[in-house]
């Protein structure tokens, strides 16, 4: 295990270390991918009570200005004019061929939005937005935290110590206090579970894990179950789901383009975009389970009859469906169609399946 | 007393006879994590010292197992594909992947005794 000098710490390093997190290196930060209990066993914990992750290492950025969702929605498609106060919604950066440059959270808080984007792009998107957006000042937090606690039992541990949480639904934002600290909290997160993921200073991360983790319900999960979490509820990775040549209709999220956007258009790669919505896209992304227990990979590629008709951007284990899970584009094949799995050589049967494999259980009020 | 080998590649060979049972080392599965999944070699098959011959594949990454030495497979564990977790619970007995039948016993010689392999992983 090398542990490079170069590599940043988020807040929380001391702490990961004191409860056996296996570090490594990840966008340039170190962080665990596991603690003592492994894999497996954090995941299935986050899905029976709560997890605490650490996600500083994403980037928090600030929009304001005179109308900082209306120069905004010129670089996604999704409605970020729509959006009441404290409300959330998920959308992505496109580029002018209609592809993903990273996909992120935009919040309405009044005066300005608050933006989260992924750590591995953080820097390219401040650039793109502070090169784009004329009026518009781009403020980011590089000393700020951030962390995610998810699961069933996420909303019973954090009303303890803020009881206002408890009714706030899925994709809405509330100020809280913990541990003293002031804290935006936002009930969302990346496992298909409820909960929440709250943002503070930097100085107050500590204080607030070490509260949460107090909780039996609570324990700290690695970036290791992050992943195999998000992969269950069907939920896109960037950099491998999401790419610059994917578009936002090949990757099933036209749901983020809402009929107005979808007809107007106004946002870079539209043309592509709204001809994808008019005559079908090329290729899709699909779910699909393995009928066996061998996993297919990033890479693996997918036929139907002795044709090669996709590649799987993301695959493993499903600890909670408790068999192995994949997603991949496909440029034929709809849900129910046999397909095979091209691994190690071997042609290994598999079925085009629903997504999200594990069902998701958001709080909407 | 069946006498014990471990490679460099973290798997371990049991001797009896000119029969070798091979595994992974408990040190190798805690660096695997969860095993989820493992590939077997079919009986019959000829293999020659570090062929691959077998996948594990645990929750974090798919790793390539090799023959530790030449022979044929006799015998692989066809209870690890319901339970491949026994590679994590009990890698050096019940989690054993295949037996090959020794075709050069001084091909052992290669490899090293516990000892060496205890100062090995601490490397």
């Amino acid at each position: 295990m090398s542990d490079s000098e170069d590599l940043l710490k988020t807040p929380l390093y001391d702490l990961h270390v004191r409860h056996g997190g296996k570090m490594v290196g990840f966008t340039g930060y170190n962080m665990p991918v596991q603690y003592a209990d492994g894999i497996m066993a954090e995941h299935k914990w986050c899905r029976e009570h709560a997890g605490l992750f650490d996600v500083s290492h994403m980037g928090q950025v600030k929009l304001s200005g005179a109308d900082p969702a209306a120069a905004l929605e010129t670089l996604v498609p999704g409605d970020i004019q729509g959006l009441g106060i404290n409300q959330q919604r998920y959308t992505m950066f496109t580029n002018a061929g209609g592809g993903v440059l990273d996909d992120l959270m935009v919040l309405n808080r009044g005066d300005h939005l608050m933006l989260v984007v992924n750590a591995a792009c953080k820097h390219q998107d401040i650039a793109h937005l502070e090169a784009s957006l004329d009026g518009v000042e781009v403020e980011y937090f590089p000393d700020r935290a951030l962390l995610a606690l998810q699961g069933p039992e996420a909303a019973a541990v954090l009303t303890k110590h803020a009881p206002e949480v408890a009714n706030i639904p899925f994709m809405s934002a509330i100020d809280i206090t913990l541990a003293g600290a002031q804290c935006l909290a936002t009930r969302s997160g990346y496992t298909g579970e409820d909960g929440f993921e709250i943002a503070m200073a930097s100085d107050a991360a500590e204080d607030v894990a070490n509260l949460l983790l107090a909780d039996d319900a609570v324990r700290p999960i690695g970036l290791g179950a992050r992943d195999s979490l998000r992969l269950e509820a069907g939920l896109c990775l960037y950099g491998h789901d999401l790419d610059e040549t994917t578009s936002p209709v090949e990757a099933g999220l036209r749901w983020t383009i809402p009929k107005h956007r979808r007809e107007s258009g106004g946002f870079l790669g539209a043309e592509r975009i709204q001809r994808e919505l008019a005559e079908g896209p090329s290729r899709r992304r699909v779910g699909i389970k393995p009928e066996g227990r061998v996993l297919a990979r990033e890479g693996v590629e997918i036929a139907i009859d002795g044709a090669v008709v996709g590649t799987v951007t993301s695959g493993g284990f499903g600890p909670s469906c408790d068999h192995p899970v994949v997603m991949g584009y496909v440029a034929k094949g709809k849900t129910g169609d046999a397909v095979d799995l091209m691994v190690r050589g071997q042609a290994r049967p598999a079925q085009i399946v629903k997504m999200p494999f594990h069902p998701h259980r958001y709080y909407r009020g | 007393m069946a006498d014990l080998y471990y490679t460099e590649e973290h798997e371990w060979v049991r001797v009896e006879g000119d029969i070798a049972e091979c595994g992974i080392s408990n040190f190798a599965q805690e660096q695997l994590g969860d095993v989820v999944f493992v590939e077997l070699p079919e009986a019959g098959r000829e293999v020659a010292q570090n062929d691959e011959c077998a996948v594990v594949e645990s929750v974090k990454a798919a790793s390539d197992i090799y023959a530790p030495v030449s022979g044929e497979i006799v015998a692989a564990n066809d209870t690890l594909e319901g339970d491949p977790g026994l590679v994590n619970s009990n890698a050096m007995d019940d989690g054993w992947f295949f037996k090959i039948k020794l075709s050069d016993p001084s091909e052992l010689e290669n490899l090293m005794d516990t000892d060496e392999y205890t100062v090995f992983c601490k490397g």
